[in-house]
């Protein structure tokens, strides 16, 4: 390590220690030399509690979520809380998220809403609003009725029969429409046969009336004194547009579109989030730094990273490691065509070959300085 | 002498023949005496492999000479499978008549400063040559290596061609930094028989290894393409023959290409060549470079011994007397070696070996012994047995975290088992149903001294994964000290002297005539130590200037993975501190054992007949509820629950209902339950709890599967006994009775259904998270603590400028991190 580095040691208390320490020193009613005594007696348990270096911080990391991974559930599907939404949870959800999959199995969101809205109508109103419908999902009854050669849907909700024959006017511009009591009848000329009139009804039942996009269900629950709304699909983009909600807060579990969305620094914290919770919810107590080191080591680069072979571990510089890893043959042949070099700087590389590895007390040399 | 870099290229023709000793022409192995025949795969100038005979190229010996390369010339160019996708994109890339890049200036101007993949060169190469306008052909590539150049196969001769015309400024342009013509294989390197021994069987047969089997077909092939076109063969019998030695060829290097049939051996066995030698998890690269064979290392099944100290383990003396430690012989430890070398092999502790200054090793026998002891001289090295306080290294298989390996002291004791303190199981994980375990003995002082100040068992009390003790009082330790504490049982004087004594002669005894079980327990308590926590039932425990005031000791308090006691005394007093503090009141406990007894009954379980009937009661109104609730469902009239269907709901609400059932009888259980042995074992978190008392005593619960309540079996219903669609608690899985009573027919296959989900759910889990393991370790294995507190990868590109946000190693602070408050409270007040 260079000298700069080593005289750059900072001997500053986190903020968040610092903190407490006032909080402490007030209502202990401190004097300040009391609280200058305290500071000091903070500051030399902190720095013995510090990490040293040469620490091998990965691997104690590694250990240390994989370790209580052994008991955790294979039952892929739980309901989330009260609610009634199934998530992914247990060991499959842990892999999900180290793998950083671009599609999560049960995508869900959890929306909170602002203060002046934070109560049970309107979270409920909200819940029934962001619904994604399709026509088929407002529609009781359908036929075809083949002597006019018309698709007559019979309607739930009255009041919603203009909207629906908005939007199918917006696709299909020259069907003709009657409306009487709860039907609406698309009568069309240019269709002769019946399968074609099926697929004119398939068509018409599809199109997207109101709500959100890809937001399947909603439910709405209370905890404490905020009123959320879990639901099975995730938007976000679209979601944090609505005035309503409390975008501070509301989360989805799929870590790519945080990504796109929010930014890496959001898709980190969604991680370390979500890979948490996933191992309290079954009881298993993980310190938060571990949890912290794979969330940073999945986007320090600035793009969503996985922990597998074409992620993290697969761009490793070390060839020998990547061949020992997984592909062994494939990471060799490359590296000999693009005269690659393995430089012996990582640890499994020196294992390989017998020698010290470069980390804990085999981090650095001696060098000692006789007399002439 | 440090290896900095390996670089990585393809070799060259003339580079093999240079680094050969031998060329290979002949297809036999030995002549009819049995000796390897010159040029053949075996010559003797390729290395040696049989004891007795020195190497014909460096004179070496077996373990001396490392075995020397040959070549092959092969007859006609071959292209490597391994190589040939590489080859076909180059094809594309260079013109067919010129061999300059197809890729026009312009094109290259644009892009100049960014790499491009052969992928896209291939795309900007132009149709008609910028240099020579030849117009280009349509390449396609069969796999696995064959190209075709219009509708005719490309061979490699002609590939070779092109490419030796390229000139080295295209090569620059592309960014190839080796030759292509040298991805084409003219000469085959043999490689040395050291890499392919030959085992001689009893029999006196000889047995050769699969690469030579190989390579007999490969040279064989060669031949007699070379025979074949000396004569003029038709064309043909030579392109035959050439695909022949192609594939050979290929298999020799990858047996696993899809698409071709793997050569087979002639009992039909898949020969194992090059590639498959490196691959997989018993591979080269995984199998004995990540992983290595060691000596000086011993392992046999583990037994308990809770009288050795915590960071003790007891070995065997026949194992002792086989494991060696080097000491090199100053003035001032002569003499005592000497007694370890007069001991001789057989007597612990004793000394096996000697090396001289000049190197020579010498065995120390019953016989030598004495004569060897004389010649001692500062200078030797003896290689002496492990004695008391040695201090090696401790391991248990899966080694899932970094409490699996630990540094403990020797202590030999007679007996074949290791012996170790009950209270580093947790760590291992450890039980006694036969695990073996392994030891390793460290061989040099740098070695031992790292060992002792780093992994030595106290410095591993504090877990780094959640910042707590993974080493404590476990199984008796806890039904004991739960004994020992709870309420204010007094103990005469003749009683709790035993009691001190047995545990540790420097405790000072009190001068009354009674203790309380609590005074006991405060007496092993660090002098000045305070606090105070919830135990495991609720209660305060309030520990006060070194006195247990108040509570009981129970898991909370000095269990493993839990115990509040153990984390506060090893950060305010440090890690000998508490090490002691453990061992002290374990072996306590097990003293209150021995003295009190400690015995539980299948009639500990026995409950009172008022219970009984309250439990049937109770039973009665589940049932009714439930049939009330299926009653709903099935009119309609059943409420449902937002987000799920009725069918959903029902089971939901079902499920609410018997979880809450449960709750009711455990509670009337702990109501009557008379406190006995297994109900101590339960409440101080020995083992089992009060729901096992539940199962047993008197009702096991509904049995799930998938977190749902049985469905499977037959068609609607799970036995054909049920009616179709019934959904009633008994047909499906609702257990009304305890084990003791006894399951009928029905419910015991429930309980088996459900049984045997948990366990495949075990099998399936392990794997799952062992891959997950090693995936994270090779993502995370190389990140380190950097001398200005930063977290780096092996290329110093940082990961965390502060680890964790706040700098703190979880292995060193308390649960809750650095707690201001009690600091201030302790210098304070």
């Amino acid at each position: 390590m260079s000298e700069v580095l080593q005289t750059n040691y900072s001997d500053e208390l986190p903020k968040r220690i610092l903190e407490e320490i006032e909080k402490v020193a007030k209502e202990k009613r401190l004097k300040k030399n009391e609280a200058e005594k305290l500071t000091e007696e903070v500051k030399r348990r902190y720095f013995v509690s510090k990490f040293e270096p040469g620490d091998a911080i990965g691997i104690i990391a590694a250990q240390s979520i994989s370790e209580p991974a052994t008991q955790m559930t294979m039952r892929t599907y739980h309901f989330a809380g009260t609610a009634g939404i199934k998530v992914t949870y247990g060991l499959p959800r842990l892999i999900e998220i180290f793998d950083a999959k671009k599609d999560p199995e049960t995508p869900m969101m959890t929306i909170y809403l602002k203060k002046q809205f934070n109560n049970a109508e309107q979270a409920k109103k909200m819940a029934e609003e962001i619904v994604e419908k399709d026509v088929s999902n407002l529609v009781s009854n359908v036929s075809l009725n083949l002597n006019e050669n018309a698709i007559e849907l019979n309607v739930f909700d009255k009041r919603r029969m203009s909207a629906i024959i908005k939007v199918v006017k917006e696709v299909f511009t020259d069907l003709k429409v009657r409306e009487k009591d709860h039907t609406i009848a698309f009568i069309t000329k240019d269709v002769q046969d019946i399968k074609e009139l099926q697929k004119l009804k398939e068509k018409i039942l599809g199109i997207h009336v109101s709500g959100i996009k890809d937001i399947m269900n909603a439910v709405v629950r209370r905890e404490a004194d905020d009123w959320i709304i879990n639901t099975i699909g995730s938007n976000l983009e679209k979601i944090l547009t609505i005035d309503e909600i409390d975008g501070g807060r509301t989360i989805t579990n799929d870590i790519h579109e945080t990504m796109q969305v929010l930014g890496v620094e959001a898709a980190r914290n969604l991680v370390i989030g979500e890979a948490l919770k996933t191992m309290q919810e079954q009881g298993l107590d993980v310190d938060i730094r571990h949890v912290m080191l794979v969330g940073d080591i999945m986007t320090f680069k600035g793009a969503v990273m996985s922990i597998g072979r074409y992620g993290v571990a697969g761009g490793k510089t070390s060839i020998l490691a990547r061949a020992a890893f997984e592909e062994t043959i494939k990471h060799l042949v490359r590296a000999s065509i693009r005269n690659e070099v393995d430089e012996f700087k990582g640890i499994f590389e020196n294992v390989m070959i017998g020698q010290v590895i470069p980390s804990g007390t085999g981090m650095f040399d001696l060098i000692a300085k006789f007399d002439e | 002498m440090q290896v900095d870099r390996i670089e990585f290229g393809i070799i060259n023709p003339e580079l093999i023949k240079k680094m050969s000793v031998a060329k290979i022409t002949k297809t036999e192995l030995y002549d009819q005496e049995g000796y390897p025949i010159e040029g053949g795969l075996m010559d003797p100038r390729l290395g040696v492999v049989d004891p007795g005979v020195r190497c014909r190229t460096c004179g070496g010996t077996v373990g001396e000479c490392q075995g020397h390369f040959g070549y092959l010339e092969l007859t006609k160019p071959i292209i490597h499978v391994h190589y040939a996708k590489i080859l076909f994109a180059l094809v594309k890339i260079f013109c067919r008549k010129c061999s300059r890049v197809l890729v026009s200036k312009d094109d290259l101007e644009k892009s100049k400063g960014k790499k491009l993949s052969f992928k896209e060169l291939a795309k900007l190469s132009k149709a008609k040559c910028p240099y020579c306008n030849t117009e280009q052909k349509k390449y396609k590539f069969i796999k696995p290596y064959t190209i075709v150049e219009n509708s005719d196969i490309l061979n490699a001769g002609v590939v070779r061609e092109i490419f030796e015309k390229v000139p080295n400024e295209d090569l620059e342009i592309i960014g190839l930094k080796t030759r292509p013509e040298w991805l084409i294989l003219t000469l085959l390197p043999m490689p040395p028989v050291t890499v392919r021994p030959s085992i001689t069987l009893e029999t006196g047969e000889r047995s050769e290894d699969d690469l030579t089997h190989k390579l007999v077909d490969v040279v064989r092939i060669n031949e007699r393409l070379k025979e074949n076109i000396d004569l003029g063969a038709p064309d043909f019998i030579i392109d035959d023959l050439w695909e022949l030695l192609q594939y050979h060829i290929s298999t020799y290097f990858d047996n696993e290409i899809s698409g071709v049939p793997p050569a087979r051996h002639r009992s039909g066995r898949i020969l194992k060549t090059l590639s498959q030698r490196l691959k997989t998890k018993e591979g080269r690269f995984r199998g004995n470079l990540a992983g290595k064979r060691v000596n000086f290392s011993a392992r046999t099944v583990i037994s308990p011994d809770p009288m050795i100290d915590i960071d003790e383990v007891g070995v065997p003396e026949v194992i002792a007397k086989e494991l060696t430690i080097p000491i090199r012989i100053n003035e001032r430890n002569l003499e005592g070696i000497k007694a370890f070398v007069n001991n001789g092999p057989d007597i612990w502790p004793g000394a096996n070996y000697v090396i001289r200054p000049d190197g020579r090793r010498k065995k120390i026998t019953s016989v030598s012994k004495d004569e060897i002891a004389k010649e001692l001289a500062p200078g030797f090295v003896v290689e002496r047995h492990i004695k008391d306080g040695d201090v090696v290294l401790f391991n248990r298989q899966p080694s899932l975290h970094r409490m699996s390996i630990m540094g403990h002291k020797v202590r030999v004791m007679p007996y074949r088992t290791f012996r170790l303190n009950l209270t580093v199981c947790p760590p291992y994980n450890a039980d006694f149903d036969g695990d073996e375990m392994n030891l390793h003995v460290l061989q040099n002082e740098e070695a031992q001294v790292e060992a002792e100040l780093l992994t030595i068992v106290p410095k591993n009390i504090r877990s780094p994964r959640f910042s707590g003790p993974i080493v404590g009082a476990v199984r008796d330790h806890l039904s004991g000290l739960y004994l020992l504490t709870h309420g204010e049982t007094k103990f005469p004087r003749e009683a709790f002297t035993q009691l001190v004594r047995g545990v540790n002669v420097d405790v000072e005894i009190p001068d009354k005539s009674h203790l309380t079980g609590k005074e006991i327990f405060s007496l092993f308590l660090p002098k000045d130590f305070s606090t105070e926590h919830k135990s495991k039932s609720g209660d305060v425990v309030v520990i006060k200037n070194g006195k247990l005031l108040e509570g009981t000791i129970d898991k909370a308090a000095v269990g493993a993975e839990s115990g509040k006691l153990l984390d506060k005394i090893e950060k305010e007093y440090g890690a000998s501190i508490v090490k002691r503090f453990l061992f002290n009141i374990t072996k306590l406990s097990i003293e209150v054992l021995m003295s009190m007894g400690f015995s539980i009954s299948i009639s500990d379980q026995d409950i009172p007949e008022s219970a009984r009937k309250e439990i049937q009661e109770t039973i009665e109104k589940v049932r009714k509820d439930v049939n009330e609730l299926i009653r709903n469902f099935e009119s309609g009239e059943l409420k449902v629950l937002i987000g799920r269907t009725p069918k959903e709901s029902l089971e939901t609400l079902i499920k609410r209902r018997l979880n809450k059932a449960l709750d009711e009888v455990e509670s009337i259980i702990e109501k009557h339950l008379k406190e006995n042995f297994t109900l101590v074992m339960a409440k101080s978190g020995a083992r089992g709890d009060l729901v096992n008392i539940v199962q047993t005593a008197a009702m096991v619960g509904q049995e799930m599967v998938m977190g749902e309540r049985m469905e499977r079996g037959y068609f609607e219903r799970t036995f054909p006994h049920f009616k179709k669609g019934d959904i009633s608690l008994e047909s499906r899985g609702f257990v009304s009775r305890g084990f003791k009573d006894g399951l009928t027919p029905f419910e015991f296959f429930f309980d088996a259904i459900n049984s045997r989900e948990s366990l495949m759910d075990k099998s399936l889990k392990t794997r799952h998270s062992g891959y997950m393991e090693r995936r994270l370790v090779g993502a995370l294995q190389d990140l380190k603590v950097e001398y200005d507190g930063t977290v780096r990868d092996s290329e110093n590109r940082i990961v965390q400028f502060l680890p964790g946000e706040d700098g703190l190693d979880p292995s060193k602070i308390e649960r809750v991190g650095i707690d201001v408050r009690s600091v201030a409270d302790k210098l304070f007040g």
